[in-house]
């Protein structure tokens, strides 16, 4: 994984995935704090892990159920209140159907 | 009356107002002078509750004239700008957020507020709580109250330096990878951890939910029981919250500790550590053995991998979170032609440095390509680490250790040196890691009269335990603190 020091390109394009307009000098920024910390990350190669298996969650085990009832008030003006644009009881974005 | 009542205890505080010797709206309103007072020099309140206050500390003494008031009636306490306040802006230090108003309350908001509470203000933080300064605030740093020129930790370092100054009797923090425990440490107040689904999440804005936990910040270990007790407990709207019973956990403060069994482990006692440190923490633990329990030494091997793991684990969990704050139905928008662009620029704009960068390493980590390598890679060291811990306790039953390699850094010190900064975290990090409680409680100063923290680890579910452990430590008053600057 030593070579997996990333360039300008994969920033870009992770950033096209994060849904991040970053400036040209964020781009430069951001690939040396990556690359600084993908150079970090490297030392988890030490460890054999090929048998462990992963760690996704430390809580109690299951996921406990419930009736599925209505228990919170319709709020409606005040999530709108939070819009940044609104249209009567609708959020308003910007057209995306030709 | 005494005076100054804001320096008073909770235990004390819940005392004289039962007696009718002092009146919630008195506590309040010597909270709040303060905070007129001191806040210039240590923004440790984002918003300060002036009015909500006072309405809550009056409606706080109608309720102790009944006899039936909760251990919180009447006690003010600042909540860190991460919870949803119903009413309250909340921010969570972001730009993206700084005109948010939620129109509900966090779990534990709602029980402290059941429970009497009043609520002096939100407190500063790292936006989105990642950093471990509280420098990465768009509402600007929180100065240390011992010592202005000094970062109060993070990312609850408002929450932290309002315990220590005195602006209110406790506060909430959370704590992914050390946010309690650090500013507790660097300020000099008890900061505590519970195991991870121990208090309910929700309301509370999300960083890493696999490691993201609630928990309270006092002057006291006896205070931040009296707290944990209020918010802990089942909450049908976290999944994620486990249902089992809350002990009244200040019963298990009994202040005997003869036979427990402290595990010393020797990774966490490193070269480039500052001395004063490591001398304090092992004095703590003379104490403790003069005190009747046994110090035995542990080994956890896969401690220095913590912080790697750490940073693929969380910023890959962070990246997924933050994707919500996309300038559509709250918060900041920067308006564009295109829905593409609108989510480009509102992020860009509303989003800081550090919060930019963890969005970009968590993203690469889950892309595709890199998945594997990166964040399972990081799963299955975090499952070394659990075991590291669960091998230690079939040796012990708490863990005592530093809260951080040092005291509180100078301002400015790490901000240009992101892996330096998380450097910071490494004794406190494997705990989220691993799930489990830890509480950070004052054990000393250093020669620049800055506080240092000790750090108690315990088994999932362990609290008593830890709190039994800091309480006793606090009783044998070796050591005692220090009125801060401020």
């Amino acid at each position: 994984m030593a070579e997996t020091r990333i360039t300008l390109e994969q920033v870009r394009h992770v950033a096209r995935l994060a849904r991040l307009q970053l400036s040209s000098s964020e781009e430069e920024s951001l690939r040396g704090d990556m690359d600084e910390m993908l150079a970090y990350v490297d030392k988890l190669n030490e460890l054999d892990t090929t048998d462990v298996p992963p760690t996704a969650q430390v809580g109690e085990a299951g996921t406990p159920m419930r009736e599925d009832d209505v228990t919170n008030a319709p709020v409606a003006e005040e999530m709108l209140a939070n819009a940044p644009s609104r249209e009567r009881n609708y959020f308003k974005v910007p057209k995306i159907i030709e | 009356m005494p005076s100054e009542l804001n320096k008073l205890t909770i235990a004390e505080a819940s005392t004289l107002l039962r007696k009718g010797e002092i009146t919630a709206l008195q506590l309040a309103r010597d909270c709040l002078d303060r905070i007129q007072a001191i806040e210039p020099k240590l923004n440790a309140f984002i918003t300060v509750c002036e009015k909500e206050a006072l309405e809550q500390a009056h409606a706080a003494d109608r309720r102790l004239k009944s006899n039936e008031a909760p251990a919180l009636c009447g006690i003010p306490l600042g909540i860190k700008d991460i919870y949803a306040t119903r009413g309250v802006r909340t921010t969570c230090a972001s730009r993206i957020l700084g005109n948010f108003v939620p129109p509900f309350d966090a779990t534990v908001v709602e029980r402290l507020r059941a429970a009497g509470a009043v609520f002096v203000g939100k407190t500063n933080l790292d936006e989105f709580a990642m950093g471990s300064s509280t420098e990465n605030s768009a509402f600007g740093a929180t100065l240390n109250p011992h010592d202005t020129e000094r970062v109060a930790g993070g990312s609850s370092g408002g929450s932290a330096a309002a315990v220590a100054a005195n602006e209110c009797l406790g506060s909430l923090g959370t704590d992914t990878g050390g946010s309690i425990r650090e500013p507790a440490s660097f300020c000099g107040v008890v900061g505590m951890k519970p195991t991870y689904s121990r208090v309910s999440r929700y309301g509370v804005i999300a960083y890493a939910s696999s490691l993201d936990q609630v928990g309270p910040f006092a002057k006291s270990v006896r205070d931040a029981a009296i707290i944990l007790r209020t918010l802990a407990g089942k909450d049908p709207r976290d999944s994620t919250c486990s249902a089992r019973a809350v002990p009244d956990y200040e019963r298990a403060l009994t202040g005997d500790v003869k036979g427990l069994r402290i595990g010393v482990p020797k990774e966490y006692f490193v070269e480039g550590m500052q001395p004063e440190v490591e001398k304090s923490v092992r004095a703590a633990i003379k104490i403790y053995e003069s005190l009747g329990a046994k110090a035995v030494d542990v080994s956890m091997p896969h401690t220095g991998y913590a912080i790697a793991a750490y940073y693929l684990v969380a910023t890959a969990e962070a990246s997924a979170n933050l994707a919500r704050y996309d300038g559509i139905r709250y918060g900041l928008r920067i308006d564009a032609e295109d829905h593409i662009d609108l989510y480009n620029l509102t992020r860009a704009e509303g989003f800081g440095a550090e919060v930019k960068r963890r969005i970009m390493l968590g993203t690469f980590a889950l892309s595709a390509g890199y998945y594997d390598a990166y964040y399972l890679k990081s799963q299955k060291v975090r499952t070394l680490i659990r075991r590291d811990f669960e091998r230690a306790f079939e040796k012990c039953d708490l863990i005592v250790t530093p809260v951080a390699p040092t005291t509180a850094f100078k301002l400015g010190e790490k901000m240009n040196d992101p892996l330096t900064m998380y450097l910071s975290d490494i004794f406190t990090i494997s705990v989220n890691l691993a799930g489990l409680p830890g509480m950070s409680i004052p054990c000393g100063y250093d020669e620049k009269n800055l506080p240092i923290g000790m750090q108690l680890i315990g088994p999932p579910f362990s609290e008593e335990t830890i709190f039994r452990a800091g309480d006793a430590f606090e009783r044998a008053g070796s050591f005692k603190p220090r009125p801060t600057a401020v």
